[in-house]
């Protein structure tokens, strides 16, 4: 039987008149790689920020392995396993790739020792293998604000990844990176996950991308859920090739 | 296939600073100090005040580490230089040590009060609701005459050292030697502190706090964590001051106080914990001089001084002195950045 690891009811949020999610009601099964996709504006970042606490819902549930986390901020979610990646990466710019995962190991495992250098923790060496993994190994030790683009987006992952999460929840994975380079970075990400047993959802807008690495897709328009399926069946579809293909290609 | 292994050995930089041309004269530094009181008498209340300051100094420089500049930071050393005299004023043979405990203690307890308001702003917020808070206090202690002595300010007599009644000299001694142990001690353990990962998170403050809450982080215990460790600071510099001048008086809290505390900061290097005791030792010497051999222009020396260290060399003195030594040394690839 699959397990459902996250879980939304009726989910609903307003910005003035304009109503970003609506009524949403959606399950994430565990183990799979769950591609959200839809045209700009159809509430597939919104719907994020609420699974992740950032924006709370006027009306709805979130529920992760069956408990309500609707009101918990952030963090209290981040600590029930679920981590997220972001369209612009949110990485600590003062700090080297290495760094930013060390304190990311640390931040999990609530280090408060004040006299143990965050360099000599036990982790780093699973961090060294995580940079590894997401093959950034090479950078370890450069500033992240000397970094391209495509790399910080890995790091980023690779942040949320350092947290041992059981879900995680990416926003436009490979927005901003050459396309030459967009197919790699997936590779490399969808076997990272692969590796550390990870559920994932992502929203994306290269249909090549989610044809070939998400499991499922689920198609957003005005605010909700207009069709699920896998990617096979919704790429095929005629309402999909009419409002979200045609308004990429 | 990169590898992990192509990353540097685990770095130990509290280590590999330890032993650096530049750690060498932080060592030579610490024994002119030392031995400052036998060839220099009469520059050792300078010295003392400078080191006194020189930790309030570091105080203000962890809430930098995390971008936040506190214009009222004199508060906790005003707080804990009074508790330190009322202790004293009332109970006249305390001792020295218990002075410094209960002083300590007053600054910490005022910043989870104060701090558990301010974590919550950002920028020039944060930093003008510092200054306000110090500026009640400083009210309070100019109105209240009857408690506080008004701006006269309070007096007191010499605490006890472990019981024992010492003459002026002898406890002199003693202070500014405690003083330089607790600069040693207090600016090992914040190095410490700010590589450490409590510190590292702190630190992060500063560049995406968005992060830090989806790392399970709360940003404002994190600030939270730092500023009461800024507060602690400012008090050890607060009761050392009282107790080496005898007398305590509004002024301590005074809006200037606090601005001069980030004055020496910056002019030290902003970040730094050598900075921060370096800044206010060259900063007691230029005021002290400068204020006997150009009585009215003073001020404007030290301004001129902090305009040229801000244009050329944001750095502060610490980034001189370090940039001075590199140049002999192998120099880092620019990718690692050396960040204080």
């Amino acid at each position: 039987m699959t397990e459902v690891l996250l879980e939304t009811r009726n989910l609903t949020i307003k910005f003035g008149g304009i109503t970003a999610a609506d009524n949403v009601s959606l399950t994430i099964n565990a183990g799979k790689n769950l591609a959200i996709i839809g045209p700009n504006g159809a509430g597939k970042t919104t719907f994020l920020n609420i699974c992740t606490g950032w924006l709370k819902p006027s009306k709805g549930q979130v529920l992760f392995e069956g408990r309500d986390i609707t009101p918990l901020p952030p963090r209290k979610i981040v600590d029930r396993g679920v981590a997220r990646a972001f369209q612009i990466p949110q990485l600590f710019t003062e700090h080297t790739a290495l760094e930013n995962l060390l304190i990311a190991a640390s931040a999990r495992q609530k280090r408060r020792n004040p006299l143990v250098d965050m360099h000599a923790i036990p982790e780093r060496t699973e961090m060294l293998h995580l940079l590894d993994m997401v093959g950034c190994a090479d950078v370890a030790d450069v500033l992240v604000v000397e970094l391209p683009e495509g790399q910080r987006k890995l790091i980023d992952i690779a942040v949320a990844l350092a947290l041992k999460p059981r879900l995680l929840l990416m926003d436009e994975p490979t927005s901003g990176v050459a396309s030459s380079e967009k197919h790699a970075i997936m590779e490399i990400l969808i076997g990272a996950l692969k590796e550390a047993n990870v559920t994932s959802v992502f929203v994306e807008h290269d249909m090549g991308i989610v044809e070939k690495y998400a499991d499922e897709v689920a198609v957003w328009n005005s605010g909700n859920v207009q069709l699920r399926g896998t990617p096979a069946e919704i790429l095929e579809h005629p309402d999909v090739i009419r409002d979200v293909i045609g308004e990429v290609v | 296939m990169p590898t992990g292994t192509q990353s540097s050995k685990p770095s130990n930089k509290v280590n590999a600073r330890m032993t650096s041309p530049l750690s060498w004269l932080w060592i030579v530094g610490i024994a002119v100090i030392i031995a400052v009181p036998f060839l220099v008498p009469s520059m050792q209340l300078l010295v003392n005040f400078a080191m006194a300051k020189g930790l309030a100094v570091l105080g203000v420089t962890v809430l930098l580490r995390a971008g936040q500049v506190s214009f009222g930071h004199a508060l906790y050393f005003g707080i804990a230089a009074y508790a330190g005299a009322f202790l004293m004023t009332s109970m006249p043979a305390t001792d020295f040590f218990v002075i410094l405990i209960v002083g300590v203690l007053g600054a910490i307890v005022a910043g989870l009060f104060v701090g558990l308001f301010v974590v919550r702003y950002r920028g020039i917020f944060f930093g003008m609701l510092n200054l306000a808070f110090s500026m009640i206090f400083w009210s309070i202690l100019e109105k209240f005459y009857h408690l506080t002595g008004g701006a006269d300010g309070l007096r007191f007599t010499r605490p006890t050292v472990f019981g024992q009644a010492l003459d002026h000299v002898q406890f002199n001694m003693v202070l500014y030697y405690s003083v330089l142990v607790l600069v040693v001690a207090l600016g090992w353990f914040t190095h410490r502190w700010f590589a450490s990962p409590v510190g590292q998170l702190f630190q992060t403050i500063k560049t995406n706090e968005t992060r830090l809450e989806y790392l399970g982080i709360s940003p404002k215990r994190a600030l939270l964590s730092g500023y009461l460790l800024s507060a602690a600071l400012c008090g050890v510099g607060g009761v050392m001051m009282g107790m080496a001048q005898g007398v305590v008086t509004p002024e301590y809290v005074w809006w200037v106080r606090s601005a001069e505390m980030v004055f020496i900061a910056v002019l030290g290097g902003a970040g730094s914990v050598q900075g921060a005791f370096l800044g206010a030792l060259i900063y007691e010497v230029v005021r002290t001089y400068a204020s006997v051999y150009a009585g009215d222009i003073w001020q404007m020396i030290l301004g001129g001084f902090l305009l040229i260290i801000i244009l050329f060399a944001p750095g502060g003195l610490i980034g001189i002195l370090e940039s001075a030594f590199k140049r002999d040394t192998t120099k880092p690839s620019a990718k690692t950045g050396d960040r204080k």
